[in-house]
């Protein structure tokens, strides 16, 4: 971290991958030596990305912790500064301030079964869990992986689920509330496909990531199927400006999301989901 | 020992404590009358406080009128106290420069100490300024800039000699009396000052003043005063309990105010503990240099709970119950205790005339 909290390190592009329509992976190394030694971090964190002459955005960090030198963002380009970092090649430099926030519990999976519910376009933060746990699937007894779309056209990365599922150890299931022709998977609510997970709930430690209605659903429906409410994490999100509770747009009730989460313990956050204007 | 009795500064002698924090470094701040409001700005000398001027505000209300009184701070407050000394409504964070090669600079400005001496600071102003002392100094990461000017600040309270119809301080406890936060300490009487010291470096310049004793009388009048500015307070905030204010979501209230509220977020500017700032960039014609810059921000607006995707209040309604729930409620949980000084500043500059106390009351009333 800089000395300042609020100035950018300088992080060198040194890859920008297109993953699909509208999204790509930027893959950053921090410019300055000192800066690259110091730099750790845990799934689930994120970075203040800085566009030059645009301004800054809150993108979770996707790739491995072993390896904070190489530093991945997967992207949805969807507003002034993400369009921007979408155009730029090898060598751009872009700002990086972060590490921030508390990330997965991923010491507290060990031993465990592991399970990853996302719903949504493909959740950047459940990313980094799912690629950590499946560089030390030994850790973990069972790796499951729920995804839902509204839409089967919805699903991207259709081809790494693919590639997961082959993993021996890991499970995927992915549910779409509608689907078109060749939909070999689950139509209907990701709430029942649920059900089919083979996990061991008193064992279990859960990550849900998406809209707060789908995790307030998913979560309640685990609950009732035995999982302990501590044993169960959601990421949320909101408008992070500052990244360090100053700024108050991420505001949720009396806790800031980029200081006190964005990853909270269910019982923590459950009375603010669903809250309208929270 | 820092802190002292009091001791009498005749009216006339004020300047002399000007003139000693002038010689010690300080630049001087204080209260004048300007477009019809009494403001903090830099001060000269005694002669530019406000004296003989007091306010009556009421929701929606504020005037100032002269009077034959030799008192400087016969008044209860304006639109903003020392909210600006230490978290300027606008600052640059730092600036970024691009070569042609296509790297980056970051350059953040120097902040240097500046020492700032601020006079005839009020109770409820003093409690505003402890409560972003929390937030921004003492949490995970201090902010640099706030903590340059807070630390350059030396502070000279007063205690109220008179409330605002819209003051409300004994209900919050924030006041009329100072009792901490302060290197000095004025009571203003007819004759002139009681005064006292609550620092190191207050004691010291103490020390250099010409006191006389306090008489009994003086101090038994000084103790009368703020009392009876404590008695004439008729607006009262009812205790909101952790968490209640929050259950009251479905109160029919908040439809009554949304109504009459029109979200331009005056409220949240004039507050003294209010800390929501955005941040943009200003990036130079030349394409060579960019400004990263925060401003004060307010969650009446637009941009406030916008995210890629959805807005989280997009209603009148919700805005005003974040303002309100934050402020009284869920502040409790963030900083121990309500983000509500007393100040009655919502009241007096909103264009709605809306009463921040009575719909609090109203709404917490049946909860």
């Amino acid at each position: 971290m800089n000395s300042h909290v609020f100035a950018p390190m300088r992080a060198t592009v040194l890859d920008n991958i297109r993953e699909s329509e509208g999204i790509f992976t930027l893959r950053l190394q921090l410019s300055d030596p000192q800066h690259r030694a110091s730099y750790q971090f845990m799934p689930g964190q994120f970075n203040m990305l800085y566009l030059y002459g645009v301004g800054e955005v809150p993108i979770s960090i996707v790739s491995d912790p072993q390896d904070p030198g190489v530093i991945d963002h997967t992207i949805r380009s969807v507003g002034r500064v993400t369009r921007g970092l979408a155009k730029l090649e090898a060598g751009a430099e872009v700002g990086l301030r972060g590490p921030f926030g508390q990330g997965w519990p991923m010491a507290l999976a060990r031993n465990k079964d592991l399970l990853i519910v996302t719903g949504g376009l493909g959740c950047a933060p459940v990313v980094a869990a799912i690629n950590f746990a499946l560089k030390r699937k030994a850790y973990y007894e069972t790796i499951n992986i729920v995804q839902g779309v509204k839409h089967s056209d919805d699903l991207i990365w259709r081809r790494q689920y693919e590639a997961w599922q082959a993993l021996e150890g890991v499970e995927v299931f992915l549910a779409a509330d509608q689907s078109g022709p060749g939909w070999p998977f689950h139509t209907g609510l990701i709430t029942e496909l649920l059900g089919q997970v083979t996990v061991d709930l008193k064992n279990t430690l859960a990550m849900v990531c998406g809209p707060e209605g789908m995790m307030h659903a998913v979560a309640e429906s685990l609950l009732q199927q035995g999982l302990s409410a501590y044993s169960l994490y959601l990421s949320m999100e909101r408008n992070m400006q500052c990244a360090v509770g100053h700024c108050g747009h991420c505001q949720m009730g009396a806790d800031f999301i980029c200081k006190d989460g964005p990853v909270f313990a269910y019982p923590d956050i459950r009375d603010r989901l669903l809250l309208a204007g929270v | 020992m820092s802190h002292t009795a009091p001791a009498f500064l005749a009216r006339e002698d004020l300047n002399r404590l000007l003139q000693l924090l002038q010689g010690q470094g300080y630049r001087l701040c204080g209260p004048q009358v300007r477009d019809g409001t009494i403001v903090y700005d830099h001060l000269a000398d005694t002669a530019a406080l406000p004296r003989g001027w007091r306010d009556t505000q009421q929701p929606g209300h504020y005037r100032l009128q002269q009077h034959d009184s030799p008192r400087y701070f016969d008044w209860a407050n304006g639109p903003q106290a020392i909210k600006p000394l230490t978290f300027p409504a606008r600052e640059v964070l730092w600036e970024a420069r691009r070569r042609e090669s296509g790297e980056l600079e970051f350059i953040v400005p120097d902040q240097a100490l500046e020492k700032v001496a601020v006079i005839g600071v009020k109770a409820c102003d003093l409690a505003a300024l402890a409560l972003q002392d929390q937030h921004f100094l003492q949490a995970e990461y201090q902010d640099p800039g706030y903590l340059a000017r807070r630390k350059g600040l030396f502070l000279v309270g007063v205690n109220c000699s008179r409330a605002a119809a819209t003051c409300f301080c004994v209900s919050t406890g924030d006041g009329p009396a100072i009792e901490q936060g302060y290197d000095l300490l004025l009571d203003e009487l007819e004759e002139g000052f009681l005064i006292r010291s609550g620092s190191d470096s207050g004691a010291v310049l103490l020390a250099e003043l010409p006191l006389e004793a306090a008489l009994p009388g003086q101090i038994d009048a000084a103790e009368q005063q703020v009392q009876q500015v404590a008695r004439s307070q008729q607006r009262r905030l009812m205790p909101v309990s952790p968490g209640s204010l929050m259950q009251q979501r479905q109160h029919p209230q908040w439809d009554d105010v949304a109504d009459r509220c029109l979200a331009c977020g005056n409220c949240t500017q004039v507050c003294p503990t209010c800390f929501c700032h955005h941040q943009q960039d200003l990036l130079q014609l030349s394409g060579e240099a960019s400004e990263h810059q925060r401003e004060w921000d307010s969650c009446f607006s637009e941009s406030h709970g916008q995210l890629a995707g959805f807005q989280v209040r997009s209603t009148v309604k919700q805005r005003y119950q974040q303002w309100m729930t934050h402020k009284l409620d869920s502040w409790q949980e963030q900083y121990g205790r309500s983000g509500c000084t007393g100040c009655g500043r919502c009241m007096s500059w909103c264009p709605a005339a809306i009463d921040f106390v009575e719909e609090a009351n109203k709404i917490t009333g049946d909860g």
